[in-house]
């Protein structure tokens, strides 16, 4: 990677891959940006003028006063990303250490890959069978003597099947980094005197920070993102970003609204990669693959 | 060791809490019930069912349709860019790497809806591009192709540069030189590529969701639509079979990188 390149070693390489992303990944990019600045028509289709009112709607700015719904939809997306991705770090930390130390590495790191790769609508769709008014746990707690519990459709459903879906995303790049410790630095560490708790923090912890860090966004950009778990398990009364997004190119088919609600998400999500991207740079973005 | 022993304990929860989910739907399948979840039975009737169930048959050709295709196209698209991006230095190059990190990190629903957009005003402008199956193959390749380059680059970064070198002081160039000693290298790193690309296609439901018209349902949609409208035991087969291609293919995609 030490020459630069001429017009005929670059085109035969990367000009049909350029060319696609161009035309399917930042076109279509500048078009969402694009129309969330349009008006819905009378045919559902977009047209102009130019308007600021999408992001006002959004920002709850209405003729009748401030009604912030939906960014209090927003707030609660942004809640159920932060609170899945610390339930899953709280998880998955100790688990990559258990791997790691395991003499059946691949056959756990099997185990983890093999639910992650399981279609997602089946594991999410388990869990209604695991919580509806008749389901396993139900069963399980009238075996044991327990009064029943309604959790579906519910936001614990919601937390718990958002949690189960991407827990593997942190566990998998937290794994690459675990495995790569250097454990006499935490010998070193007791030598000079430190405690467990010490030499733990000192020694380990930031060796195990690269993969934690993508691990954490990985579980966190989905987790904000998702429409689909909310739909299921919510029954249609979790609302999510996602699910705003979905309504308006769906049943709503106001476009122009969805492509600002879908622009607000990407932006919250671009800016915390943006972060992340200074921090580790081309090596660190390569982790989140 | 009180420590290893809490991991061990801790370990086996999680590995419960990842499998359950996954146990109750394969056990179902083979339960002789057709509501609620209490055992009536072994049976293998919904699996009989389900094979019976000439419906079905189009979704599963069109879902293997597209992950084919799909494939076929990232994965060349996606061993050339990686070659050009590890290999060559030139202007835009960071442009080049932020677009191909986009499908990767954006949020599924922003990626379908912004290319339904895109397909849409195609659509209104040329009246081409109607929303069927080549618009799913052309999404799935869309995000299918940053994943390949991204596996294809890493394993470009691992070779070791003088067997290159070797080859160039021997004479080989351009493509002789890729054919002959590059492409056997990276071997490999392309087909695990293409099988990452294959699984993400079967598996995905979103960026499907909200590219594919009419006739175009592949098995994750209608794995929705009988979410929606309420499940028959034959999704639990269908599930529990799907599980089972899903691991094949995982096994042999832990087989070929074991070997390098």
């Amino acid at each position: 990677m030490n020459k630069r390149a001429s017009w005929k070693q670059l085109l035969p390489t990367l000009g049909p891959g350029a060319l696609w992303l161009f035309v399917f990944t930042l076109i279509p990019t500048l078009l969402i940006f694009y129309a969330s600045f349009l008006q819905r028509d009378p045919h559902g289709w977009l047209g102009g003028p130019l308007t600021l009112e999408n992001y006002r709607r959004f920002l709850g700015l209405t003729s009748e006063g401030f009604d912030p719904i939906y960014l209090r939809i927003l707030g609660r997306s942004l809640l159920l990303g932060f609170v899945t991705t610390l339930v899953s770090v709280l998880i998955g930390y100790p688990f990559a250490f258990f791997i790691a130390g395991s003499p059946r590495k691949n056959l756990l790191l099997l185990l983890v890959v093999l639910p992650f790769w399981t279609n997602f609508l089946i594991r999410v769709y388990a869990w209604i069978v695991i919580f509806q008014r008749k389901g396993v746990l139900n069963a399980l707690l009238g075996y044991l003597g327990f009064d029943p519990v309604m959790l579906y459709p519910s936001w614990t459903a919601v937390y718990v099947g958002t949690i189960y879906t991407y827990l593997p995303f942190l566990i998998l790049p937290l794994y690459a980094s675990v495995e790569k410790i250097d454990w006499t630095l935490l010998e070193a560490a007791y030598d000079l005197g430190a405690g467990r708790i010490q030499g733990f923090w000192h020694a380990i912890f930031p060796q195990t920070l690269p993969g934690l860090v993508a691990g954490v966004l990985l579980v966190f950009i989905p987790a904000v993102g998702t429409f689909v778990i909310s739909d299921l398990l919510g029954a249609g009364k979790a609302i999510l970003i996602g699910n705003v997004i979905q309504q308006q190119f769906g049943a709503s088919r106001d476009w122009a609204f969805g492509s600002a609600a879908a622009f607000v998400l990407m932006a919250v999500v671009l800016t915390g990669l943006w972060l992340y991207a200074r921090w580790a740079g081309e090596r660190g973005m390569e982790e989140l693959v | 060791m009180t420590t290893r022993r809490w991991l061990s304990l801790h370990g086996a929860l999680v590995l419960l809490f990842l499998y359950l989910p996954i146990a109750v739907i394969v056990v179902l399948s083979f339960n002789e019930s057709k509501y609620g979840v209490a055992w009536h039975g072994f049976t293998l009737k919904w699996y009989r069912q389900l094979l019976a169930h000439t419906r079905i048959h189009p979704y599963v050709w069109n879902t293997l349709i597209v992950a084919a295709v799909s494939t076929f196209v990232s994965t060349i698209l996606g061993t050339l860019l990686a070659l050009g991006l590890s290999r060559f230095r030139f202007p835009g190059r960071n442009g080049l790497l932020f677009l191909l990190y986009i499908p990767v990190v954006i949020p599924d629903v922003v990626m379908g809806v912004s290319l339904l957009l895109f397909f849409a005003w195609v659509q209104h402008a040329v009246s081409a591009l109607h929303l069927g199956l080549t618009t799913v193959i052309l999404a799935h390749i869309s995000f299918q192709i940053a994943y390949v380059t991204l596996v294809v680059k890493s394993r470009l970064a691992g070779l070791d540069p003088s067997l290159e070198e070797a080859a160039a002081d021997l004479g080989a160039h351009g493509w002789a030189r890729f054919w002959k000693v590059t492409f056997p290298l990276i071997a490999p790193g392309i087909a695990a590529a293409a099988l990452l690309a294959f699984t993400l296609s079967l598996d995905d439901f979103v960026i499907t969701f909200f590219t594919a018209g009419p006739g175009a349902t592949t098995l994750p949609i209608y794995i929705f639509s009988s979410v929606k409208r309420g499940v028959t035991p034959e999704v639990h087969a269908l599930s529990t079979l799907m599980i089972l291609v899903t691991t094949l293919v995982l096994i042999a995609v832990q087989r070929v990188q074991t070997r390098r």
